[in-house]
């Protein structure tokens, strides 16, 4: 019996089949966008907060057209983060969300655990975009849902992360994903932004400052962006990042023949991968957008749709209404 | 919801020479299979379009392009349950602008399957023309929805149930009236 999805705060607490789940809902929505009308009654009615107080292009329209397809109509609210202490910014934000009663919320905050802290004190789904460097789900989803397209599974798969992996929370979500899968999670970076404490996200995680052994027998290879506005210590020099990271072709050769490579964007052509492997057969980049998109209207459709919890399942009711 | 089967509508037979009947009308009155398509609601919808397809090609020798249609985004009724229905992708490998689409389904009832079919149907182009073919029609429309091909009329009360068992979705091959017990 599959327990119900609520909330979306992380991969963490998703269990293996909620996951298959969404990922086998994503699948009509894959097919939705290639409908010459894609617009949706589903949602109608619905409003969809979509409260980003981090900034962010990609994801805050990837979540916007998600609902706008479904129909629903969105709130959109783009806070600069607060400087003020953590406690007291939250408090406000969720006065004014529960103000403005919508019927779910998409948030993003620099605070790790604020979609956690929303969803305790409101009524309303809520949908992590983003949290600190804590988790970031729908990336994971999404670039399960890509590599599960062209590899056929997600069991036991080699699965390489390159870069900044100490501020990254889609780095960490893909730990979580992979990780409940029985992938063996190769973690590679320089020193200071790989710590140790990171192995212990997962039972088969380990951390190679190489990247040649890193890329050896991967079947897939997530490339980071070097996050320069979440880094306090002084960064390290671009040319010594290229040198000891770069992902260039010659590099990707080492990995297995169909080996994909995924990066959850923007990509900085040049530092953290080459334009040519950007470009290339193995990088699923643009499909990654697509299927975003298809996994957000797959929980917004699940989260936000439908009425309060008492109201009667379908499926449990039989009758002459399609099934 | 506790149900008790109150008797047999259709035996497995009987089913088949309706089915045979159905797609004869269908080519008969279709003026030309050039354009023609069947498209299947799901889930019992897409067997009996399978097979009303299976007989064209047998009988006519002429191969009607099958389709299978989801309406769960398009029902008017999510907004009253809790858990959304379980959504599945359509199934049309041909393009619907100019078709002459025969939407099949097994029981017409209220026409709110119906409606929904055909906006699912338009938001994937503009047919030529829709027609609905239904194995069993029990009355009690709620929209001025129409069936043009009709297996069998029967008159029905609120609390039964029509139930269509085919061999590819139930196991078992016939079409049952059921009753609601409080």
């Amino acid at each position: 019996m599959l327990q119900r999805l609520e909330h979306v705060l992380g991969i963490e607490n998703l269990t293996r089949e909620q996951i298959t789940f969404i990922l086998d809902q994503s699948k009509p929505f894959q097919e939705f966008q290639r409908h010459p009308l894609k617009k949706l009654a589903t949602l109608r009615g619905k409003t969809v907060a979509l409260a980003f107080f981090e900034p962010s292009t990609r994801t805050r329209i990837s979540f916007a057209t998600a609902a706008a397809r479904l129909g629903a109509d969105t709130m959109n609210l783009q806070a600069e983060s607060s400087s003020l202490k953590k406690g007291e910014s939250l408090l406000d934000t969720v006065r004014t969300l529960e103000a403005m009663r919508p019927d779910g919320i998409v948030i993003r905050h620099s605070s790790s655990g604020a979609p956690h802290f929303v969803a305790e004190r409101l009524e309303v789904p809520v949908l992590n975009a983003g949290d600190g460097t804590h988790e970031h789900p729908t990336q994971a989803l999404l670039d399960a849902l890509t590599i599960r397209d062209r590899k056929g599974k997600l069991e036991g798969l080699n699965v390489a992360i390159l870069g900044d992996i100490l501020h990254s929370r889609v780095a960490r979500s893909d730990i979580q994903l992979f990780g409940k899968f029985g992938a063996r999670i190769t973690l590679c970076g320089p020193a200071m932004w790989v710590p140790r404490e990171l192995e212990s996200l997962g039972p088969n995680i380990r951390r190679e400052p190489r990247i040649e052994r890193a890329l050896d027998e991967a079947d897939v290879i997530i490339v980071l962006r070097v996050q320069t506005e979440r880094m306090h210590e002084p960064a390290l020099a671009a040319e010594e990042f290229i040198l000891g990271y770069q992902l260039t072709s010659e590099r990707l050769r080492l990995a297995r023949p169909e080996a994909l490579v995924l990066h959850p964007g923007p990509m900085i052509r040049g530092l953290e991968i080459d334009p040519v492997v950007a470009d290339g057969a193995q990088s699923c980049v643009l499909e990654q957008v697509t299927n975003g998109l298809a996994v957000r209207m797959a929980l917004l459709y699940h989260l936000v749709g439908g009425a309060p919890v008492d109201a009667p399942h379908p499926a449990k009711e039989r009758s002459n209404a399609a099934d | 919801m506790r149900v008790v089967e109150k008797r047999q509508l259709l035996s497995a037979e009987e089913i088949g020479r309706t089915l045979q009947r159905l797609a004869h009308e269908i080519v008969e009155k279709s003026g030309g299979t050039k354009d023609l398509a069947l498209i299947g609601v799901r889930r019992r919808g897409v067997p009996l379009s399978q097979r009303l397809a299976s007989i064209i090609r047998t009988s006519s020798s002429v191969n009607v392009p099958v389709g299978t249609l989801d309406i769960t985004l398009y029902r008017d009724d999510l907004s009253t349950v809790a858990h959304q229905p379980v959504v599945q992708s359509n199934e049309i490998e041909f393009p619907v602008d100019d078709r002459d689409i025969v939407l099949v389904d097994d029981v017409l009832y209220t026409g709110r399957t119906v409606r929904a079919a055909m906006n699912g149907l338009f938001d994937l182009g503009r047919p030529r023309r829709i027609r609905l073919c239904v194995l069993i029609d029990r009355g009690h429309r709620e929209l001025p929805v129409e069936a043009t091909f009709v297996g069998s009329t029967i008159q029905t009360s609120d609390t039964e149930i029509v139930e269509v068992r085919l061999q590819e979705i139930d196991g078992e091959e016939r079409v049952m009236l059921v009753d609601r017990i409080s």
